[in-house]
Formats: C-alpha cells, sequence, structure tokens
C-alpha cells in the first residue's frame, strides 16, 4: 500500500471535500424551505390539501436517491420543454442536477419529521399558554418552536448524516466531490484501495463532526 | 410506451436481480447484525470494542465508498495476497528442492464478482445498523422473563432460543422494518459496480431508446411498488406480533 498518493493529491481531496460541503449544506437549507410548507400541508385533516403534499413525500421516500438523480440528470433532456429554452442551460449542469435531486429528497424526508413533531406536539401545554393568555404569536415563539424543535433535533441530525452520505452518489455524474475526487485519482495511479480510503477518512471526518456539533447542541437543548 | 413495452422482459429480470442482492444482503445483515448486538452486550471488553467500531465505523463511511473499496480495492488486495503467497510458496519449497520449478498454486487474477461484492457490502453495512436495532431490542426484553426462565433451570441456550430471542424480535421488529426498506433502496447502488440489476438497465435502454426519463420513471415506480409492499407486509407483522395487552 503507498499512502504517498494520498499526500500527492490533498489538495485535489480538499477541493472535493469543499463541494461535499456545499453542495449538502445547499441541498439542506433549500430542502428545509420545501419541508417546513410540505411537512404543515401534510398535516391538514383535508385531503384536497394533504393529497399532494403526501404524493410528494411519497415518491421521494419510497425511490432510490441514484434513480432520482438519473431521471433529472439524464430524464430531463427528453422534454422539448427543458431542451429547447433558457432551462438547459442549469439541466445540463451536473451541479445543478445533483442540488435539485438532493434538495427535493432532503424536503420530503424532513417533511416527514416535521409532520411527525407536530402530530406529537402535547395538546395540554398549548392550552396552559392559551390559559395564560398568550397571544398566537407567543405560543408559538415561546413554546410550539422550542418544543418541537428539541424533540426534532435527533431526527435531523440522522437526516444530516444521509445526505453526507448519499451526496457520495453525486461523483458519478461528472462532480468532483470527494467521492469523484477519489475516482479520479484512481484513474490516474490505478490504487483503488488506496483512492477510496482516502475518501472515506474525509467522509468520517465529516460525519463525525456533525455527530459532536448536534451531541454539544441537544445537550445544551435538554439540560436547559 | 412501445419502447418500454419492448424492454419489459428484461427490465423485469432486472428487478428479480434487485430483489435477490437486497434479500440476501438483508439475511447477511440480519446474522451480523446479531453478532454485532451480542458482541456490543456481551462482558468481555474485547469484544464490546470491536462491536463498537464497527457500529461506528459504518456510521462514518458513506455505502457508495464502501462499496467502491470492498469491490475495486479488494480485489487489488486479493490478487495482491494470492501473488505474494504463491511467491512465498514457491521460495520455501525451492529451500527445500533446489529443483523445483515455479507453479502457479493460487490463481493469479481472481475476479471478485459485481454480484458477490454488492451482496457483501450491503449486508456489512446493514448489519451495522441491524446490531443498534437488536441492542436496543435486546435491552427492551425484561429482566424478570430471564430471571424466571433461569429458575425454571432452563440452561443458556434454552433461555436464548425459548424466552429472549423471540421476545426481542418482537421489540426490533419496526427498526428491523425500517432497515430494510433503507436497504432496499441501496441495491440501486450495485449498478455502480456494473452488475445489470433495474437501474443499470434502465440506463441502457434510455440511451439506446433516447427516452431516459421513461425508464427511469418506470423502474422508479417499481422501487415504489416494492416499498410499498414491504411497509404493508411489515405493519402486518407488527400488529400480528404485538404484545396484546388487557
Amino acid at each position: 500500500m503507498d499512502f504517498s498518493i494520498f499526500i500527492n493529491e490533498y489538495q485535489f481531496y480538499l477541493a472535493g471535500l469543499w463541494t461535499t460541503v456545499w453542495l449538502v449544506a445547499l441541498s439542506l437549507l433549500l430542502g428545509l424551505f420545501i419541508a417546513v410548507p410540505v411537512g404543515l400541508l401534510r398535516s391538514s385533516e383535508n385531503w384536497l390539501i394533504k393529497g399532494p403534499a403526501w404524493s410528494f413525500m411519497y415518491f421521494f421516500r419510497g425511490t432510490p436517491l441514484l434513480v432520482q438523480l438519473f431521471l433529472i440528470y439524464y430524464g430531463a433532456a427528453q422534454f422539448d420543454l427543458i431542451h429547447e429554452t433558457w432551462l438547459w442551460h442549469y439541466f445540463q449542469e451536473a451541479w445543478f442536477c445533483a442540488l435539485l435531486a438532493f434538495t427535493l429528497n432532503t424536503g420530503a424526508y424532513t417533511a416527514e419529521i416535521i409532520r411527525g413533531v407536530i402530530s406529537t406536539m402535547p395538546k395540554s401545554e398549548l392550552e396552559a399558554a392559551k390559559a395564560y393568555g398568550m397571544s398566537e404569536g407567543q405560543i408559538l415563539r415561546r413554546i410550539t418552536l422550542p418544543n418541537s424543535l428539541r424533540r426534532a433535533l435527533p431526527a435531523y441530525s440522522n437526516e444530516i448524516i444521509f445526505m453526507i452520505h448519499g451526496s457520495a452518489i453525486a461523483g458519478i455524474v461528472t462532480i468532483v466531490d470527494i467521492t469523484g475526487a477519489a475516482r479520479v485519482v484512481n484513474a490516474r495511479y490505478y490504487a483503488p484501495f488506496e483512492a477510496y480510503f482516502g475518501a472515506a477518512l474525509l467522509y468520517m471526518c465529516l460525519t463525525f463532526s456533525v455527530i459532536f456539533a448536534f451531541k454539544k447542541w441537544e445537550s445544551r437543548y435538554s439540560t436547559r | 410506451m412501445v419502447e418500454l413495452q419492448n424492454y419489459s422482459g428484461i427490465l423485469l429480470e432486472g428487478a428479480w436481480l434487485t430483489i435477490q442482492v437486497a434479500l440476501l444482503s438483508l439475511l447477511l445483515a440480519v446474522f451480523l447484525g446479531l453478532l454485532g448486538a451480542l458482541a456490543k452486550l456481551s462482558h468481555s471488553v474485547f469484544f464490546k470494542s470491536i462491536g463498537t467500531l464497527y457500529t461506528t465505523l459504518i456510521r462514518g463511511i458513506p455505502d457508495l465508498i464502501l462499496m467502491l473499496l470492498i469491490f475495486f480495492g479488494g480485489q487489488v488486495l486479493v490478487n495482491n495476497l494470492s501473488y505474494n503467497l504463491n511467491e512465498w510458496l514457491n521460495r520455501l519449497l525451492t529451500d527445500f528442492n533446489p529443483q523445483h520449478e515455479w507453479t502457479a498454486y493460487l490463481p493469479d487474477y481472481i475476479n471478485i464478482s459485481p454480484y458477490i461484492a454488492g451482496i457483501i457490502t450491503i449486508g456489512f453495512i446493514f448489519g451495522a445498523y441491524m446490531a443498534e436495532t437488536f441492542r436496543g431490542a435486546f435491552l427492551a426484553v425484561e429482566k424478570g422473563q430471564l430471571e424466571a426462565a433461569t429458575a425454571y433451570g432452563m440452561n443458556k441456550y434454552k433461555l436464548f432460543l425459548r424466552v429472549m430471542f423471540p421476545q426481542m424480535m418482537r421489540h426490533a421488529l419496526p427498526g428491523i422494518g425500517n432497515n430494510w426498506l433503507v436497504l432496499l433502496k441501496t441495491t440501486a447502488l450495485v449498478s455502480v459496480i456494473g452488475l445489470q440489476d433495474m437501474v443499470k438497465i434502465a440506463g441502457d435502454a434510455g440511451g439506446s431508446t433516447q427516452q431516459p426519463f421513461t425508464f427511469y420513471i418506470a423502474i422508479a415506480l417499481v422501487f415504489l411498488f416494492f416499498t410499498s409492499v414491504s411497509s404493508l407486509l411489515f405493519s402486518w407483522a407488527e400488529r400480528k406480533y404485538t404484545i396484546k395487552t388487557r
């Protein structure tokens, strides 16, 4: 085994790490903007409102992320509406397709977390707040949000880790993220073990930093 | 749509391969998961740390990277090993008998099949998640039950088979169901190491007919069908095996 490859190419790996980080972070952020309204709609009693949110979540949670990425990256060209218009400018870019697929995917999973938190919201706390004469806004800020955030955090930290792991497939569609960097290094030196071992180490650092950060945050929430 | 019909036979074969890979990996995962859980719960520091190392490492590495590592890296590792073993054996024999001619005792090129590599990788990954599920389930079995079994004079194995295992499975069922759903979707990755599963076939067919969207949406629906049937089965099983409280 020859780990000098990893030392020679560390800048390339670091560039890959940066791509993974911004791709995942941006997907998670944009995914939240989808997840909050979808999760709220999904909690509605009315099937006309609940239905579309349910179908969106059902599709994106029931199919592999790889298929969703291929559907967007390879499948988009099949439609003249995309292929012949300004949209193609974006859909021909691998990073855009990956960002879109990851955002929709994490949006669906996070919406499920939000739905779960809403459906298990303790009613008595809301009633107590109302009895104290708090306004709707005060109840949301003082009771609903802190309570649901605390209960959603463990599930959401899992979602972030799943997203970091899932983002490895971006390397398949020509993006030079950590996996992409490892693939290029492997092609250059034909040293698959060393190349992918380096990638595994970087992913491990990333995952464990996230786990550590969330542990800290959760402990702060629970002690207060 | 016509193209989809032309390819339906081969797509179904791919779907069957996906199910095979998923079920065989599940089998391996349950086996490794039980071992992992027992290791984590054992009193020996050695086994405990191996179990913890296993479940922690897997949580840190993406499934795709692990698959590429085992498939491509394993290939190189196995070949180097067999090359070195060959050389060593021949050197040893030449020491005893100078007239010895060089022979390849082990094949100098061993091909790891993507089928086996896929199953081993997925089984290995989900073994770690299963270990966590089983560990929690073992701990959820009431202590009094085990004490009662000991009081009845059951030995260790009878206690495990008759009291511990059946009750543990009941607690583990929801977790196993979740892991299975994730595992099923992870099998899509075997297309990356060249296995002719649903995803690979859809990609090839989509390329040659220039209708990639049609084919990918078709297999997405097949995956949706698999996951839906699985969740129905698991919720049925959970209802059947829940502890009926009066």
